[in-house]
C-alpha cells in the first residue's frame, strides 16, 4: 500500500465517480424534458419510491452501528416518528425528533 | 407551506441568500449536522485522515455511498464490489436530479453550467428546492438552489471535521442515532411533500418493496423498487386523472342514458 495516495485514489474513483456519474447522467437525461410532461410525472414517483426504498433498506438493514439496535426499537421509532409529523402540524421537525427519541430510549431500555 | 417572502423582484444575489436562510431554518439543517457528526466519527474509528473525512464529504455529498466507501475500503477491500455498492446506493441522484431541471432550468443554460448545481444536489436539498423554487421567477431558481445547496454542503463539511475530533467524547449510542436520521427525515420530508396521490403512492410503494426485493435477494433491489414502485404509482396517478375526467365530462343528464 502506498499509504498518502492510496486513500484518495479510492475516493475518487470508488467514492466520487460511481455517485457522481448519476448526477452527470441526471443533466443529460433531464436537458431536454418539458416541466409538465408525463415523463416527468413518472420520474418524480421514480424518485420518491426510491427514497422510500432507501428509508426501508436503512432501517431493515442497517450499517455499522445501526444494526445493534434491535430491530423492534428500529421499526417503533420509524413508525412513532411518522406519526409524531402526522399529528404535530405536519412538522418534519417534529417527526425527527420523536423518532430519534424513540430509537434512543428503546436502545436504552433493551439493549443494543 | 412555502411562504411567498421571496416574490418577484430582487436579485439572483438575493436568490442565493434566500437559499441560504431556508437551509439554515429547514429541518435539514440539524439533520446534516447530526449526520456528519456521525460520519466524522466513523471515518475516525476506520482510521481516514480529517483531510480525506472533509474531501469525501465535499466530492460525494450523498450520505449512504460515504457509509459504505469508508466501511469498505479496509484491507483486502473488494474494490469492484465497493463501488458498485457505492453506485447502487445513490441511484436516486439521477432522478431527483431529471425532475428538478426542468424546474430550474433557463432556455439559454448551458449543460456545464448544470454540473455544479447538480452536484449540490442531494434528498435534503432536492426537497426544499422542490417545495420552494416554484414560488421564485425561474432566473433566480438556480441561485436559490445553489444557496440551499452549499450552506447544507458546507455544514456537512464543517461537521464531518467537528464530528472526527469528537469522536472520543461522544456516547456509544451516537453513531447508532446518527445513522438513524437518514431514514427518519427522508420519509418525513417527503411525506411533507408529497401533496398529490401520485407521491404519496409512490412513498407507499416504496417502502413496501424495498425490504420485499431486498430479502427475496432480487440484485439491484433499489434500482427495481424505484422503476416499480414509481411505475406503479404513476399508473394510479393516470387512472385517477382518467376517472376525474371521465366523472366531469358526463354530467347528471348524460350518466342517467348510461347502462
Amino acid at each position: 500500500m502506498s499509504f498518502a495516495m492510496e486513500p484518495y485514489l479510492a475516493l475518487l474513483l470508488i467514492g466520487f465517480l460511481p455517485s457522481e456519474a448519476w448526477r452527470w447522467l441526471g443533466i443529460v437525461l433531464g436537458r431536454g424534458l418539458d416541466e409538465n410532461s408525463e415523463i416527468i410525472l413518472w420520474v418524480r414517483a421514480v424518485a420518491t419510491a426510491l427514497i422510500a426504498g432507501v428509508v426501508a433498506r436503512i432501517v431493515l438493514i442497517p450499517p455499522g452501528a445501526l444494526a445493534g439496535v434491535p430491530l423492534s426499537v428500529r421499526l417503533v421509532a420509524l413508525g412513532g416518528g411518522f406519526l409524531a409529523f402526522l399529528f404535530i402540524r405536519r412538522s418534519a421537525f417534529a417527526g425527527v425528533l420523536a423518532g430519534e427519541a424513540l430509537l434512543i430510549a428503546g436502545a436504552l431500555a433493551f439493549g443494543t | 407551506m412555502p411562504e411567498p417572502a421571496f416574490a418577484t423582484s430582487g436579485t439572483a444575489a438575493g436568490a442565493f441568500l434566500h437559499g441560504t436562510r431556508v437551509a439554515l431554518t429547514s429541518v435539514f439543517a440539524f439533520v446534516i449536522v447530526f449526520t456528519y457528526i456521525g460520519y466524522g466519527a466513523l471515518c475516525h474509528d476506520y482510521g481516514f485522515s480529517v483531510g480525506w473525512a472533509m474531501l469525501s464529504t465535499v466530492l460525494q455529498w450523498a450520505g449512504p455511498a460515504q457509509v459504505i466507501l469508508v466501511t469498505g475500503l479496509g484491507p483486502g477491500a473488494l474494490v469492484l464490489e465497493t463501488a458498485i455498492a457505492v453506485s447502487l446506493s445513490s441511484v436516486r441522484l439521477l432522478p431527483i436530479v431529471v425532475a428538478l431541471l426542468p424546474m430550474v432550468r433557463r432556455e439559454n443554460s448551458r449543460p456545464w453550467q448544470l454540473v455544479i448545481p447538480a452536484h449540490f444536489m442531494a434528498v435534503s436539498v432536492w426537497v426544499e428546492a422542490m417545495r420552494h423554487a416554484p414560488t421564485l421567477p425561474r432566473e433566480h431558481r438556480i441561485p436559490f438552489c445553489n444557496g440551499v445547496g452549499l450552506t447544507l454542503l458546507t455544514l456537512g463539511t464543517v461537521f464531518t471535521a467537528v464530528g472526527y475530533y469528537m469522536q472520543a467524547a461522544l456516547p456509544a449510542l451516537f453513531g447508532a442515532a446518527a445513522m438513524f436520521i437518514t431514514p427518519i427525515s427522508f420519509l418525513v420530508s417527503t411525506a411533507r411533500n408529497a401533496r398529490i396521490l401520485l407521491e404519496k403512492a409512490a412513498l407507499a410503494l416504496g417502502l413496501l418493496l424495498a425490504p420485499v426485493l431486498a430479502y427475496a435477494g432480487v440484485g439491484f433491489d433499489l434500482l427495481w423498487t424505484g422503476v416499480i414502485g414509481g411505475t406503479l404509482a404513476y399508473l394510479l396517478h393516470r387512472w385517477q386523472r382518467h376517472r376525474q375526467r371521465s366523472a366531469k365530462s358526463s354530467g347528471p343528464e348524460s350518466s342517467s342514458t348510461m347502462p
